[in-house]
């Protein structure tokens, strides 16, 4: 059932395949005020649906592959890629990121097809992101260099932990030395292209184990780290062993506790931290992801994709919040029917835009500037909404929120808590654009 | 029924009443008239379920029923009382069932608890009233059933059900025995003299031990073992027996068709397109479509549109005679023309009211306000139409600066609250804030000013935020109520721990028998109103039994506590307190309070304090983190609407200073504590 893994990787095509056009790529929408850049260009999420066994607290859209389907799969990506960069009119796709699912488990030459796709269509930059996201499996390892040269420039490693038995425990299928070894040709092949995803708040974890590994990981990683806490989800196999006692959760206090350490350590460690969960240096923040956070416009595609862009192609002039068929079957159906397979299309009005806006740009470390802000709300200002309001006032007061010249961020204490705080933020925003319906 | 034969009983049962102070009412003259006449049955419906009903009562009865052949001889009123859980709804399904006024199906269970609390709780709260027919040896009969709440809470409604009987089944549970409920039940019916056939169910039960239970019955209540009636109402083994000892065993009720019409109105309800419906008890005479009735309270004229039977759903007939019971709908528009209580007769023959229900003893206050004051229109009618329903709920009119303007209402005890409330809620889609439970204290005032400003040097306090300040008092007084227990010997040690706690002071200790023994505490009512009929029941596995009569007012060092988050007062827990209990009150109140806040950003002080003096505190603690941490280009719709629903979420919430007090956290507080 793994054949198509160890399928010889086929050469015969040219990662060079972009097309090459002086249209020059404004880099970030949000400090330009030229309103029309917004919906000119997209980021673009691919999900691939399959995994090899389930994680114990994995709630994602993922399935066991049941038969080998990845030409049918490749043809669908490729299908719905270029039917919704049709719909979407867009000329320029920012960044790629191939997420899952395991998307380490599709042959390289899946990922070269799609990205020669979007370049045949739009104009891709040869210093796009291109990000993939990686289990550190000794097959995984093996195609990095393979999917390097198909085009990705940027791999997201799932480490999840150094610890064998806690990856044991999660139902992760590698060992930390295999994510050693997988981190090490990653850097290789993309220095300075490499991010870690690390969980903390694990069954049985310590704020000193946590610790130690933390340290031990920044002993090996590359510029990029991304910081999980584990969540416990409802249907999934942790949330039941947690349920009938087997396996104990830290508590709330020591989760706190261990953000707040590792926020400090990778400070330390010439980390800047630019997201709730996301830490950078040299520069290496994720591009593809700070689009989302910015309020920029992203196309979905593959089985429950999620996207947020205008179908211009259509005549439609709002942005629609977009989902894809989630069942990996049914959604091939509909892509070979119909050229896509979208399942549910919702017009966000302009009070809800505004409210994903604030919610995702309040999780950076920046914040929301003002210029950021007045791209999708030139009638009313930050602090036209939120200065007078009492309880934001209180905010304020108490160190959590800020709002100043540059615009309305999370102080460093007040990151920690956004999910108190965002609740007082939209019942303002709300306030503040229908002050009738609200009094 | 002699003097003796109740003193008798008063050696040898588990006595369950004041019996001195009832004995003696009873042989008050002109007392047991009242007895003999009334026989109410009635019914409880919801407004919104009369209206459904209505496309059935304008359907012609298709049997035709001619009530004229029912004289008083072929009726019989009766009721079931039984402790909590003994299965009275069960058997009134089966004898419907037996009788066929519902259809015999898998789902008939407790068809008579209509209302959704009822059914969620398990508890029966209103009784409900059907008519059943009944062949018994070749004579056709009309039995008046009355279902009968088991909670404590509730034995008012259980007195005014047995007021309309004449003979009651008394339900006992084969395996459990005579409990508490039962023999206080069965003193209500003993003393009403009314016939009681002892049903022992629950036969089928691995561990039924019918046996022991006839010789308690015949031991306490001194009944034969003979005349009980061994049923599984569940598998209706013996309920056909049940129904025949009801012909047999039960005297019809007395009245005449010959008498002018009179007629009792013990229950009404709210239909919207037909009025108010009351339910009545004919007494004497009969009454039919087109009469001209007067009501004796208001003297006012109505003209009968409609009449008809329960069964349980209304059944529209052309007249009702003496002796019978059931619905009429007389074009009465306002629910306060029809005063339960109040007597109906013709307009050309004017009788004699008869003496109205006694009121019922509110023994709980506490204030209602609307969650948002656009909504106290509607929260209005709502309290209205259910205190018809509920006569036992007193209303006054109430206003607190927090939550303006609201009702400080009266209840038999904590589990009435609660029932009420969630009915509010769950029939009129009412949401309300409930304040602290108190009693009505009084201060008597010092300065000559302020009792010309009041008008009285008495001033009576209902509302905790308007306790006068100690310096413009002579003296606060409290109520009293002279308390009895009675339990059995045994538990007689931690009974007196828990009087004493509760600040009683005992004034006699008798023992009834050689296990038995009755005692008498003057307690502050105050002390009683919250939680000490659950202790009592705990500590005694459910063998003691309590009753009390008031005692007027006694001085008492009483103070105002407030409740402070963040040093900010709540108002609506503000509490007066004995100055002896002020600490275990505060911190009881903190503590609920702790459980109840969901914690927020930062630190919160829960204090209990007396003027600027903190008697107890705690603290919840911030939040040190609450992000989720992980958020890309997935799902955030469903992010978002998490989101909107706290936003949404908040605007229900009550701030006090900067913190965030659901409304739960009131009702939490003043919630008796969960078993």
């Amino acid at each position: 059932m793994l054949k198509y893994i160890f399928r010889e990787v086929s050469r015969g095509f040219s990662p060079g395949l972009r097309r090459f056009s002086d249209v020059k790529v404004t880099e970030n929408v949000a400090e330009s005020p030229a309103f029309p850049h917004l919906i000119e260009q997209a980021s673009l999420y691919l999900h691939w649906p399959y995994c090899l066994r389930r994680c114990t607290y994995c709630n994602f859209n993922k399935y066991i592959p049941k038969e080998d389907n990845e030409d049918i799969m490749a043809k669908c990506l490729q299908r719905e890629t270029e039917t919704l960069l049709q719909l979407s009119q867009v000329s320029c796709i920012t960044s790629v990121f191939f997420g899952g699912g395991t998307p380490s488990l599709a042959h390289p030459s899946t990922i070269a097809k799609i990205l020669e796709t979007v370049s045949n269509q739009v104009y891709l930059s040869d210093e796009a992101e291109v990000t993939l996201e990686v289990n550190p499996t000794p097959v995984g390892m093996s195609k990095l260099k393979d999917f390097h040269f198909a085009g990705v420039n940027r791999f997201s490693i799932g480490v999840q932990s150094l610890q064998d038995e806690h990856l044991k425990s999660l139902g992760r299928d590698h060992s930390s030395l295999e994510a050693l070894q997988t981190l090490e040709e990653a850097r290789r092949l993309c220095p300075g292209g490499v991010s870690v995803d690390i969980m903390f708040g694990r069954p049985e974890q310590t704020i000193e184990s946590w610790s130690n590994e933390l340290s031990e990981m920044l002993r090996v990683c590359d510029d990029h780290v991304s910081l999980y806490q584990l969540t416990l989800e409802r249907g999934t196999q942790l949330f039941k062993q947690v349920h009938c006692g087997q396996v104990t959760m830290p508590t709330e206090e020591m989760t706190a506790e261990m953000y707040r350490c590792a926020r400090k350590t990778l400070q330390q460690h010439g980390f800047q931290q630019y997201e709730v969960s996301n830490f950078a240096k040299n520069n290496s923040q994720s591009r593809h992801n700070l689009s989302y956070w910015k309020g920029k416009q992203y196309i979905g595609v593959g089985p429950g994709a999620h996207g947020r862009f205008v179908p211009l192609g259509e005549g439609g002039a709002a942005r629609e919040a977009r989902t894809q068929t989630l069942e990996p079957d049914v959604w091939i159906r509909e892509v070979q029917q119909r050229g896509h397979g979208t399942r549910r299309r919702i017009q966000l009005g302009h009070l809800e835009l505004l409210g994903e806006v604030l919610v995702m740009g309040m999780r950076m470390t920046k914040g929301i500037n003002h210029k950021h802000w007045e791209l999708f709300n030139p009638e009313l200002g930050l602090h036209e909404i939120f200065g007078a309001s009492p309880v934001v006032q209180e905010l304020l007061q108490s160190g959590q929120l800020i709002l100043d010249d540059r615009g309305l961020r999370c102080s460093w204490d007040g990151l920690a808590l956004l999910d108190s705080i965002l609740p007082i933020l939209l019942l303002e925003l709300d306030k503040q654009s229908f002050p009738k319906a609200a009094s | 029924m002699s003097y003796s034969r109740v003193k008798h009983l008063c050696d040898t049962a588990l006595l369950g009443r004041v019996l001195q102070f009832k004995v003696c009412r009873r042989k008050m003259p002109g007392y047991n008239m009242s007895y003999r006449v009334l026989r109410p049955r009635w019914m409880k419906c919801l407004p919104v379920l009369s209206s459904s009903f209505r496309s059935l009562s304008t359907q012609p009865a298709k049997d035709g029923v001619d009530l004229s052949k029912f004289p008083v001889d072929k009726i019989r009123n009766f009721c079931i009382i039984a402790h909590i859980d003994h299965g009275k709804s069960t058997l009134a399904d089966r004898l419907l069932e037996m009788t066929g006024a519902i259809a015999k199906t898998e789902k008939n269970k407790q068809v008579l608890d209509k209302l959704q609390v009822e059914r969620e709780r398990g508890i029966t709260v209103k009784a409900q009233t059907a008519s059943l027919f009944y062949s018994h040896d070749r004579q056709e009969y009309l039995l008046n059933l009355i279902d009968t709440p088991g909670h404590v809470d509730f034995s008012y409604e259980v007195s005014r059900s047995l007021s309309a009987c004449q003979g009651v089944l008394l339900i006992i549970d084969a395996n459990q025995g005579i409990q508490a409920q039962t023999v206080a039940n069965f003193y209500l019916a003993f003393e009403a003299q009314l016939t009681i056939i002892p049903v022992i169910n629950k036969i089928d039960l691995k561990n039924a031990d019918p046996e022991r239970v006839e010789s308690q019955i015949e031991k306490v209540f001194d009944i034969p073992r003979e005349e009980c009636i061994r049923i599984s109402a569940k598998l209706g083994t013996n309920v056909e027996t049940v129904l025949q000892a009801v012909v047999e065993r039960i005297p019809p009720p007395a009245g005449s068709i010959d008498d002018p019409f009179k007629a009792l109105v013990f229950d009404s309800n709210f239909d919207h397109y037909r009025g108010v419906v009351a339910n009545i008890a004919v007494f004497g005479g009969r009454v039919k479509k087109g009469d001209k009735i007067v009501s004796a309270y208001l003297c006012k004229t109505y003209e009968v549109n409609e009449l008809g039977l329960l069964r349980p759903e209304e059944h529209p007939t052309q007249k009702l005679f003496a002796g019978q019971v059931g619905y009429i709908v007389a074009g009465m528009k306002d629910v306060k023309e029809a005063q339960i209580g109040d007597t109906l007769y013709h307009q050309e023959q004017p009788v004699e009211a008869h003496p109205g229900f006694k009121p019922a003893k509110a023994m709980v206050f506490a204030g209602m306000y609307p969650m948002d004051q656009s909504e106290y229109p509607a929260l209005r009618s709502a309290i209205e139409r259910l205190t018809l329903n509920d006569s036992s709920v007193t209303v006054q009119r109430d206003s607190s600066l927090a939550l303006g303007a609201g009702w400080r209402l009266g209840f038999l005890g904590l589990l009435h609250m609660e029932v009420f409330n969630q009915r509010l809620e769950q029939e009129y889609n009412a949401s309300v804030i409930v304040t602290a439970p108190t009693v009505p204290y009084k201060a008597v005032l010092s300065s000559a000013k302020l009792i010309k400003e009041h008008g009285s040097e008495e001033l009576t306090i209902v509302n905790p935020a308007q306790f006068p300040d100690r310096s413009v008092v002579s003296e606060y007084l409290e109520p009293m109520v002279l308390g009895t227990i009675l339990a059995p010997e045994t538990h007689t040690g931690k009974i007196m721990s828990l009087c004493l706690s509760r600040r009683a002071v005992q004034k006699n200790m008798v023992y009834i028998d050689d296990q038995r023994v009755m005692m008498k505490y003057l307690f502050p009512l105050n002390e009683i109103v919250v939680d000490f009929y659950d202790l009592l029941k705990s500590l005694s596995s459910g063998y003691a039994s309590f009753d009390y009569e008031n005692a007027g007012y006694q001085t008492a060092d009483l103070i105002k506590m407030d409740i402070l988050l963040n040093g900010r007062p709540v108002e609506e827990l503000t509490t007066i307190v004995h100055r002896d209990r002020a600490y275990s009150t505060g911190k009881a109140m903190c503590e609920r309070l702790k459980e109840s806040i969901p914690r927020q950003m930062f630190e919160i002080a829960v204090q209990a304090a007396i003027g600027s003096k903190v008697i107890a505190r705690e603290t919840i603690k911030a939040y040190r983190k609450n992000v989720l941490a992980k958020c890309y280009g997935g799902d955030i719709t469903r992010k978002m609407k998490l989101l909107k629903k706290q936003a949404d979420g908040k605007k229900k919430m009550r701030r006090i200073g900067n913190v965030e007090v659901p409304k739960d956290a009131f009702i939490s507080v003043l919630k008796r504590k969960e078993k």
